[in-house]
């Protein structure tokens, strides 16, 4: 293993808190994929010497799915019990790698007695990378062809535009946008808890026709900022059969790939 | 005798205004049928925003071809109108191009100038919408989901401005070439109509000048009429409704989503350890609860939705940025406000028969909206971001759901599968919560 992870019962113990808690999610937690984006962002914060902690297994679903799904009670009581454990460890900033989570934990959390600051990963680090912290050599990423897929709970939920754009571009590649970027983005398809259910009746799926239009670009990465949107795409590159050419990666996997970690 | 023109004028302007008086008191009775909503807060914001979004159009140039053109039938014709007042005060009291006498002559020229320009942008504007509706094929005009009424309606409204712009440049033509004739008191600056119009009516003889410069006050006094009382059964309603639905807009962040406290509470007793499970509710805590979680019919809704309803242009600009309706589901943001303002109607004309709303065995649920519509939304909020006046078809979606789940436990079986996990093992998935950091070692 090449990275430190410390939980926070483990600073609670030593009688320290972390600077920030990661907040890994359940994608972050158990998908085979995510848990690559997981690893990646974990290394980069060893690396440049960020101390964070995780809850391991205090945490819980933040209860985003069951809510989109319209279980008001089963993402309360996740909702309720996570803002106990948090404000009982007096977390103060919470980072994560997923939307989702960014968005729940951000806004739906604080009427229900959860007041933190959030960031999702790319701001968290686009920060990093302002204070000098956080280095980016873009040299394995040099003139390649890379387009961001936004994610809508990002993007549009949270008018999050701009941090995955910045640090993509310190990759030195040629960033191409989709016509149907930022506000305009499009879904691809997971969101609203359609990810665990089959989709209704239709001419296609919408993952690929999200990656289709990324796919016309010829790009060498399609990068992402959601561990859900990862997937859907990953599913949808191969259903062109281009994976062999097309890399589906989470920006903090572009980062910590530059940095050879 | 002479003053029978005054009468029938004085008539038809009452019963105009009072019957439109009548709509927009139906229209606000029926949005009252909604669950109250405090949207009373950032009053500064608010304003803000309806002058940003529903005066200025901020939203509408996002496509800028549709923009432009509907900004020259927006502003031409409400500034068309100011001549309204003219007409009343002239059709009141037999003047005649009234304005002449407050604004001077330079300055009542510079206007009749101004309006002719802009009668001639709102005749561009209508007649290329025209066109792109029925013959060019922009697919969110075109869709299935608007044929019957709301294509009429929307080629019915398109019809009524032309012809009202036309009657407003052959009164002027007709005016024009009176007072070049020396039979009319020179008012007014008339650049369009006197040289698109102006060489045919220089033939027409007096009689028929006069006939028709009256005849066509009078048409676009009657047009007018028309047209606002029209507006209640059209689409066209967000000329008036889009100031309020912008202003009642959700300022919120999109991903927000509301928290009912009815729950909250509830679960807050069951974490409590030294909460007794048997104690009888508190004083007043009965009417906490509510009747019912989520949206099954108009009445759940809040208010602010079933003014979205009444608002909705029928643009389809939700609907063509919608990911499930792309790919060819059910799902239309745009019918989902159609179908509840399809419904709020049906309330409400019961309401008119019965004095009160009569149980007619109807719901807004599955009668008008389907359950495979609902569960084809990804939440993605590309139908509120596009909508040039902030409505928001998704919290309905949304409401609807809840209802479906917390009142009738009838989501697909996937999600039940899913939220079964979340409760039991706080994950989507079926794995232990013991499991979680296992990541960390493998
Ligand atoms: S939020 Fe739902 S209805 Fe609106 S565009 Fe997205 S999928 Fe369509
Ligand atoms: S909801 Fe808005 S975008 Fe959709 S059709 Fe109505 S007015 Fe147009």
């Amino acid at each position: 293993m090449d990275f430190n992870i410390k939980t926070m019962a483990e600073y609670a113990a030593e009688g320290k808190a972390p600077e920030v808690l990661f907040w890994v999610g359940c994608a972050g937690s158990f998908d085979d994929r995510a848990k690559k984006i997981t690893k990646a962002f974990c290394k980069i914060l060893n690396k440049i010497g960020v101390e964070f902690g995780v809850l391991g297994q205090e945490e819980s679903c933040t209860g985003d799915p069951a809510k989109r799904a319209g279980n008001e009670f089963v993402f309360q009581m996740m909702a309720l019990t996570n803002i106990e454990v948090l404000n009982a460890y007096e977390v103060k900033k919470i980072v994560t790698a997923c939307p989702h989570c960014f968005n729940t934990l951000k806004n739906e959390y604080p009427s229900l007695g959860g007041h933190f600051e959030v960031v999702h990963h790319t701001q968290f680090l686009k920060t990093l990378m302002e204070e000098g912290r956080l280095k980016i050599e873009g040299g394995a990423f040099k003139g390649k062809k890379i387009t961001f897929h936004d994610p809508c709970y990002l993007g549009r939920a949270n008018n999050e535009y701009e941090a995955p754009r910045i640090l993509l571009e310190k990759l030195d590649a040629e960033l191409v946008e989709m016509k149907r970027c930022k506000t305009n983005g499009l879904c691809c398809g997971a969101g609203g808890a359609q990810m665990f259910k089959e989709p209704e009746k239709g001419n296609k799926d919408i993952n690929i026709e999200r990656t289709e239009e990324a796919l016309s670009f010829e790009p060498k990465v399609i990068a992402t900022g959601c561990p859900f949107c990862n997937t859907m795409m990953t599913d949808g590159v191969k259903h062109f059969n281009k994976n062999e050419e097309v890399a589906v990666k989470d920006i903090v996997e572009l980062l910590a790939e530059a940095d050879d970690l | 005798m002479q003053y029978i023109d005054n009468v029938i004028f004085l008539i038809l302007l009452v019963a105009g205004f009072g019957l439109f008086a009548k709509s927009l008191l139906k229209i606000y009775r029926n949005i009252q049928l909604g669950k109250e909503i405090n949207r009373s807060d950032k009053k500064s914001e608010r304003w803000e925003t309806m002058a940003r979004v529903a005066m200025g159009q901020s939203k509408m140039v996002k496509r800028p071809v549709a923009g432009i053109l509907h900004l020259f039938v927006y502003v031409g014709f409400i500034i068309i109108n100011i001549e309204l007042i003219e007409i009343i005060v002239d059709g009141i009291f037999g003047t005649h191009r009234f304005l002449s006498s407050i604004f001077g002559h330079a300055f009542y020229s510079f206007f009749t100038a101004t309006l002719e320009v802009l009668a001639l942008l709102v005749i561009i504007g209508v007649v290329v919408f025209f066109i792109r509706r029925n013959f060019y094929g922009v697919k969110r005009l075109t869709m299935k989901e608007l044929f019957g009424w709301p294509k009429h309606d929307a080629n019915w409204i398109l019809i009524i401005e032309f012809a009202l712009m036309i009657a407003f440049l052959k009164m002027n033509t007709a005016d024009w070439a009176l007072q070049q004739r020396g039979l009319l008191p020179e008012h007014g600056s008339f650049p369009i109509s006197s040289t698109l119009l102006g060489p045919i009516f220089s033939n027409f003889s007096d009689g028929f000048l006069f006939f028709t410069e009256k005849a066509a006050w009078w048409f676009h006094f009657v047009g007018i009429l028309f047209f606002m009382n029209y507006l209640y059964y059209s689409k066209h309603l967000h000329i008036i409704l889009a100031f309020p639905s912008t202003w009642f807009a959700n300022l919120d962040k999109k991903g927000k989503f509301n928290n009912l406290e009815s729950v909250t509470k509830e679960i807050k007793l069951m974490m409590d350890p030294n909460a007794d499970p048997y104690a009888a509710p508190a004083e007043g805590a009965e009417s906490d609860v509510p009747s019912k979680f989520g949206a099954e019919d108009i009445f759940d809704l809040n208010q602010v939705q079933l003014l979205n309803a009444y608002s909705c242009t029928e643009c389809g600009r939700c609907t063509s940025v919608c990911p499930a309706n792309i790919t060819g589901k059910k799902l239309s943001p745009r019918l989902i406000l159609m179908k509840t303002r399809d419904r709020l109607e049906e309330v409400g004309k019961n309401i008119d028969k019965n004095g009160k709303f009569v149980d007619d065995g109807k719901k807004l649920l599955n009668d008008y909206i389907t359950k495979e519509e609902l569960w084809a939304c990804t939440t993605c909020n590309a139908c509120t971001e596009a909508c040039p006046i902030l409505l928001d078809p998704l919290s309905i979606i949304f409401e609807m759901r809840r209802f479906l789940v917390m009142e009738q436990s009838a989501a697909p079986q996937e999600l039940n599968l899913m939220m079964t996990n979340v409760e039991n093992n706080a994950a989507p998935w079926q794995y232990n919560q013991a499991d979680r950091l296992n990541w960390a070692n493998d």
